[in-house]
């Protein structure tokens, strides 16, 4: 078995900062929101994981929860991805990599970017900014003892339908979130410590390693101090 | 285990048949609108027998009293005046309550496992204990019956006196009819003994006259002899069924599909790791050769 090389540790200043303190506590304040959500909803998507609902004190107090946590997830949720929305801007360029989408999932190919973010993180970014605004009215649809019985029911059956289906949809969105960063190595850190290393930065992000750093990408670094 | 119902044909929320050793008769009460007077001793006996007791309400000129069925009024008597093109006013007085679908709406949409059971006699009972007030069993129930308390966040409705009916004794709002409007017993003799309502009334210039028991719900266990037929006159619905929006969003087969679809995805994401292997940064030109 041969081991795997690894990329040579990176010296310690040939580090890039990619997310402040104040945007991990909030992307982090999300991700708990959304596993705390996921389980106390998959109870009722499903008998099958009804026990999910023992994390929560039981069933019934779970359904009282989904919605407060539901109602967080949200609010946290539009903090930070206000705070992502310029680097989410579509591009020209975008067009192009989800051409070659294929050949990037299969390593076959590269792409260029050209911003912070690729087309792929942009579609998530996109598709998340319209589904969690829909889940949350949804939500509040069928919020009993709330808003719920204001409502005509034909408007709860048709959110009821809706919010099973767009959580379905978003579980999917988030699978391929978490996945994504996992298997493009080097990425995790991001979230975790705040700073990705340079030769990440200038493989995957080359223009915008450049903005941030003022250097070029395709010069190596210990040319240019 | 004699506590424990063992002719439950249907349980809500739960992916393996329920316990039902034991078979019963099915049966039904039946409601003869033109034999009623509107004395309200069903509801008086409904709320003694279930020991409910509804706030006292306030005459909003009518004599619907209370206004509305609630958590402690699972029966109440309906009254309607209606101007008939050839019989002139009419006063339609509907007891309404919960009818005790073959296909039940409500447990249909229930999502706690157990909280709503229909019997083999045809009965579809709440278990309060196990109801988790998601109110979802309203938006399954075409008839608008199930209603919510806000003190305990749990959802009632008539139980046909389902504790009554185990022991061989028939409903208290049954029992107590001064006029014979409510009859109760195997659903077949009920269905009989309507037909035999709907002859005597047409013998007596009710042309229209009909019985309410909805196909669009698989039949029901509380069926009505209606003397103008048309069920919209009485607030009935004309063919109610459980809405279609209702019967995809609990589906079985369209949950299935979508934990199915979930669990692909990881196995696919786990299965991309293998085949394509984790993506690197490739090492750089003139990066080894730093101090």
């Amino acid at each position: 078995m041969t081991a795997v090389p690894r990329p040579a540790p990176a010296a310690e200043e040939d580090v890039v900062p990619r997310y402040s303190t104040a945007a991990r506590l909030s992307h982090w304040a999300v991700a708990v929101a959304y596993i705390a959500l996921f389980f106390s909803g998959l109870a009722l998507f499903h008998p099958f994981f009804f026990w999910t609902s023992s994390l929560f004190g039981g069933a019934a107090f779970m359904r009282l929860l989904h919605p407060y946590l539901g109602s967080a997830f949200f609010v946290f949720f539009l903090v930070y991805a206000l705070r992502l929305r310029e680097d989410n801007r579509l591009l020209p360029s975008d067009r192009q990599w989800l051409r070659g989408m294929t050949g990037y999932m299969t390593r076959k190919a590269e792409l260029p970017v050209e911003g912070k973010y690729n087309a792929g993180q942009k579609m998530m970014y996109w598709s998340m900014l319209t589904i969690i605004p829909l889940l949350f009215l949804t939500g509040m649809a069928i919020w009993r003892p709330y808003f719920a019985p204001s409502l005509p029911l034909v408007f709860r059956r048709v959110a009821g339908l809706c919010h099973a289906t767009l959580a379905f949809i978003m579980f999917v969105g988030i699978g391929v979130h978490v996945y994504a960063a996992y298997w493009t190595k080097g990425t995790m850190r991001a979230m975790t410590r705040g700073t990705v290393t340079g030769a990440w930065a200038r493989f995957h992000h080359p223009v915008w390693y450049a903005r941030v750093t003022g250097r070029r990408a395709d010069a190596p670094p210990a040319e240019g101090r | 285990m004699a506590l424990q119902s063992l002719d439950v044909v249907r349980r809500s929320a739960s992916t393996t048949p329920a316990p039902q050793a034991r078979g019963a008769l099915e049966v039904a009460k039946l409601i003869d609108i033109s034999k009623c007077i509107g004395c309200k001793a069903c509801q008086s006996a409904c709320m003694e027998w279930n020991d409910l007791r509804d706030l006292v309400g306030t005459n909003q000129g009518s004599y619907d009293n209370p206004l509305d069925l609630s958590a402690q009024s699972w029966t109440v008597m309906r009254f309607y005046e209606e101007e008939l093109p050839e019989k002139g006013l009419a006063w339609l007085i509907v007891k309404d309550g919960c009818l005790h679908c073959s296909e039940p709406g409500c447990l249909a949409a229930c999502p706690a496992p157990g909280a709503i059971l229909q019997h083999a006699n045809g009965i579809v009972d709440f278990q309060q204990e196990y109801c988790i007030g998601c109110g979802y069993c309203q938006t399954g129930c075409p008839f608008n019956i199930p209603r919510y308390s806000m003190r305990d966040q749990k959802a009632y409705k008539c139980t046909l006196c389902s504790d009554r009916v185990s022991v061989g004794l028939e409903p208290a709002c049954v029992k107590t009819c001064p006029t014979g409007a409510l009859n109760f017993g195997a659903k077949a003799d009920m269905t009989d003994l309507a037909e035999e309502r709907i002859g005597e009334l047409k013998e007596r210039g009710f042309a229209e006259a009909a019985v309410y028991d909805p196909a669009g719900v698989g039949g029901t266990h509380v069926i009505y002899v209606l003397p103008h037929g048309d069920p919209e006159l009485y607030r009935l619905p004309r063919a109610p069924r459980v809405s279609p929006i209702v019967r995809l969003w609990r589906s079985g087969l369209a949950r299935t599909l979508g934990v199915v679809t979930m669990v692909s995805v990881v196995v696919a994401g786990i299965f991309h790791y293998m085949k394509v292997g984790p993506l690197e940064v490739p090492e750089e030109k003139g990066k080894e050769s730093r101090p």
